[in-house]
């Protein structure tokens, strides 16, 4: 059972993420914007998330990169617009491995008897950059062909 | 993966009639008759998406015969797609992670709260 709620409206160029953590809104707050309390949770446990620069001001400039266990770079970079406050944490945001495509992150947080909401809306440049990254038919539509790949590629290792 | 094929990929893949020719592909070889045969498109349409998907390395072109045939080319699929794939999982597991964080940097709280409040 999953915790974290995803939207994405066929159409719209935009992702919104919901979720809710069982802790003061001051510490969610501070986890996303201590470079080092950032380091310890954001990106998947298999990669190695380095902080290469991270200013949380109107301004600022931040750049993060993922490695993996073979070396592998994925490496994020942007812009904060208006100096981070829990209600509204705003920043562009690019795939350096995938240059081009800018989106327009905003993370809100809301208090709810000690309990923090978080919402996260990511707005993208069009549909087309925001169905790269997910939407119910493309996710749907990949995760279709890599079963029928992961069948054929079983097919094929039984022929030889 | 270069960043320029992998946005070949990307690209390449954010059509869905590609997408569904990929699909038909990794049942077997086909002629861009057989590809075409499923949509209410032209075989020159087919046949230019099919230019798109040999460019991006998704698909190869051989001839057979008589006849021209279309093959999937699964390699590059496989690295991009655990990106697309790998977007939900991202923030899934981060704000798990975050999760994680929360509770060591403020340990006696979720006892002084007891039930958690997650409204999912």
């Amino acid at each position: 059972v999953t915790r974290t709620q995803f939207t994405a409206e066929p159409g719209v160029p935009q992702i919104i993420i919901v979720r809710t953590f069982a802790a003061p809104l001051e510490l969610v707050f501070r986890a996303h914007i201590e470079p080092d309390l950032l380091a310890r949770w954001l990106g998947p446990r298999r990669l190695v998330t380095i902080v290469d620069r991270f200013e949380a001001r109107d301004g600022g400039r931040w750049r993060i990169t993922h490695r993996d266990a073979d070396g592998g770079t994925y490496t994020f970079h942007g812009l904060y617009h208006g100096d981070p406050r829990p209600e509204r944490m705003v920043r562009t945001y690019e795939f350096d491995n995938l240059p081009g495509p800018v989106y327009l992150d905003t993370v809100t947080l809301e208090d709810h008897d000690g309990s923090t909401l978080l919402r996260q809306n990511t707005v993208f440049q069009s549909v087309e950059d925001r169905d790269l990254y997910l939407t119910t038919g493309a996710e749907a539509g990949v995760r279709e062909s890599m079963e029928r790949l992961d069948t054929l590629l079983v097919e094929l290792a039984r022929r030889q | 993966m270069s960043a320029d094929q992998l946005s070949a990929v990307f690209g390449a893949l954010a059509d869905p009639t590609r997408r569904a020719i990929l699909a038909r592909l990794t049942r077997g070889e086909a002629t861009v008759g057989e590809l075409a045969a499923p949509f209410s498109v032209s075989q020159p349409a087919i046949s230019r998406h099919l230019k798109v998907l040999e460019q991006a390395g998704l698909v190869s072109r051989y001839a057979r015969a008589t006849a021209r045939l279309s093959r999937l080319e699964a390699a590059p699929l496989r690295d991009a797609t655990a990106w697309l794939i790998g977007y939900r999982q991202y923030w899934e597991e981060s704000y798990d992670r975050l999760d994680g964080l929360l509770a060591s940097l403020h340990g006696d709280h979720r006892g002084r709260t007891g039930e958690r409040q997650d409204s999912s």
